[in-house]
């Protein structure tokens, strides 16, 4: 069985090709339906186990004894090269990157700033930003407009600036390098971006050490001065994670949410109908694209049996989001985008301890996105066939280059 | 149906309060709080279903 998997897999590189064209490829089900956890050879070189089954997948990523620490011998390095992995070696690791205490002790300064009720407060200023850039929309004066530019990338990069007091007038800056980061262009390429990025925010954090405003920066460097420990390494990283996590993401989930709404006349006659259906529609349409896919690797640090399987020390670990996602055992008819099922369970923000630090303020911004341009826009409709859309498949996070839109 | 939070294993994903707000809470930092640990009736099945998206798995129903 071995053999067939790696037979199976040697082809895909991440993230895949979808059909239909949204699907996962055929090859994800066929290795779910040979074996929830199975393992193959990497296109890197070397094995690792493959984790496609939704209860395996959460069995997975909530099991303290496989690591974060892309730096451990045997983390599977999916799509990167050994000079990668130096350069990965050679950085300060992420909040990501960590385990256990050294992972809580860095996560737990920040969970206050993303709690439901604080996210709640934001809710207003968001909605005004959503207005602002419809407003846009509607008074530009040529039509099919590139909703990627309009909406989907303005709206959460404004949106977490102001959390975290980054001047928006710099976004063609972060934006361009984020890009850059997430897309598979040279290593070259990724690590002047890399660094672009991380000088713009070590000057960035400096000036706020030197004068904290009332933004999430401010507050951590208030909190961090009480404590006695400035830690500007950490607040860099943080600020870069936020930063770049903040906004890349978001804005792939609103064009392609956009995308998978206007393509389902059914599905979105009922989130018209009821906005009070908007915040399941978000999970289903979570689910269904799940655009980070197999962003989420472990290697174990001692043996570990998971679906029945015997993972050793030192083996790696891929879960892919994507497949667990679209396992039947989790979600009836997966292929059928359904905005009424009830797909809280989605693994699109991964699962365990790391899940995504701002699922929530994602989860808003594309409830009132959605909500504010199907109201405002009623005829919105797609200016080009799905299938001739600039999917991103030569991007680790999934999603739409372009999204020409009319009414 | 009783119901159990270990405040040391939340990593603050806010799941349960989005799922029953009746029964879950978070704190200033953003740990989970309970408002009851005794949820009847609807509320009990909906606190059932936040133990299973908890993802640090920091929410139990210990058995009486």
């Amino acid at each position: 069985m071995t053999k067939n998997v790696a037979d199976e897999l040697a082809g895909l590189q991440l993230p895949v090709e979808r059909g239909c064209p949204f699907a996962p490829p055929a090859a994800y089900e066929r290795l779910r339906e040979q074996a929830p956890i199975s393992k193959d050879r990497l296109t890197s070189g070397g094995e690792a186990w493959w984790v496609s089954g939704h209860e395996e997948a959460r069995a997975v990523l909530t099991d303290g004894r496989l690591s974060s620490d892309k730096r451990k011998d045997g983390f599977p390095l999916f799509t990167l090269d050994a000079a990668t992995l130096q350069q990965l070696r050679s950085q300060p690791p992420l909040m990501l990157g960590m385990d256990g205490a050294e992972h809580s002790a860095a996560r737990r300064p920040v969970i206050g700033e993303f709690t439901v009720r604080r996210l709640a407060a934001l809710r207003p200023r968001i909605q005004d930003i959503v207005d602002h850039f419809i407003d846009d929309m509607l008074a530009a004066d040529q039509r099919p407009v590139d909703l990627v530019r309009a909406l989907s990338l303005p709206v959460p990069s404004l949106v977490i600036c102001e959390l975290l007091g980054v001047p928006y007038t710099d976004h063609d800056f972060f934006q361009s390098r984020t890009t850059m980061l997430v897309r598979k262009t040279s290593l070259e390429d990724r690590q002047r971006a890399l660094a672009e990025l991380r000088a713009y925010l070590d000057d960035l954090v400096t000036r706020k050490e030197s004068e904290p405003a009332d933004d999430l920066f401010g507050r951590q460097i208030a909190r961090q001065r009480q404590e006695g420990t400035l830690d500007h390494a950490g607040l860099v990283s943080l600020a870069f994670l936020l930063l770049t996590a903040g906004h890349e993401t978001t804005a792939n989930m609103i064009s392609l949410g956009v995308v998978g709404l206007l393509s389902h006349p059914e599905q979105l006659a009922l989130v018209k109908a009821d906005s009070g259906r908007t915040p399941m529609a978000v999970e289903e349409l979570l689910r269904y694209f799940t655009i980070a896919d197999g962003v989420t690797s472990r290697v174990a640090t001692e043996e570990v049996e998971i679906g029945g399987v015997s993972i050793k020390a030192g083996e790696g670990v891929i879960v892919s989001a994507l497949s667990a996602n679209w396992d039947p055992a989790a979600f009836k008819d997966p292929a059928e985008l359904d905005v009424g099922r009830g797909a809280r369970h989605h693994l699109a923000f991964g699962f365990g301890p790391h899940q995504c630090l701002g699922q929530n303020l994602a989860r808003m911004e594309l409830q009132i996105v959605f909500d504010t341009l199907l109201r405002r826009i009623p005829t919105l409709r797609l200016a080009a066939p799905v299938e001739d859309l600039p999917f991103k498949t030569d991007a680790v996070i999934y999603g739409v280059h372009e999204l020409p839109v009319t009414w | 149906m009783r119901i159990k939070a270990d405040t040391g294993l939340c990593v603050g994903s806010g799941q349960c309060v989005l799922t029953e707000p009746a029964v879950f809470d978070q704190d200033d930092d953003g740990i989970v709080a309970l408002l009851t640990d005794h949820p009847d009736g609807q509320s009990a099945a909906q606190a059932r279903h936040a133990v299973t998206l908890c993802p640090s798995r920091a929410l139990s129903i210990p058995q009486e």
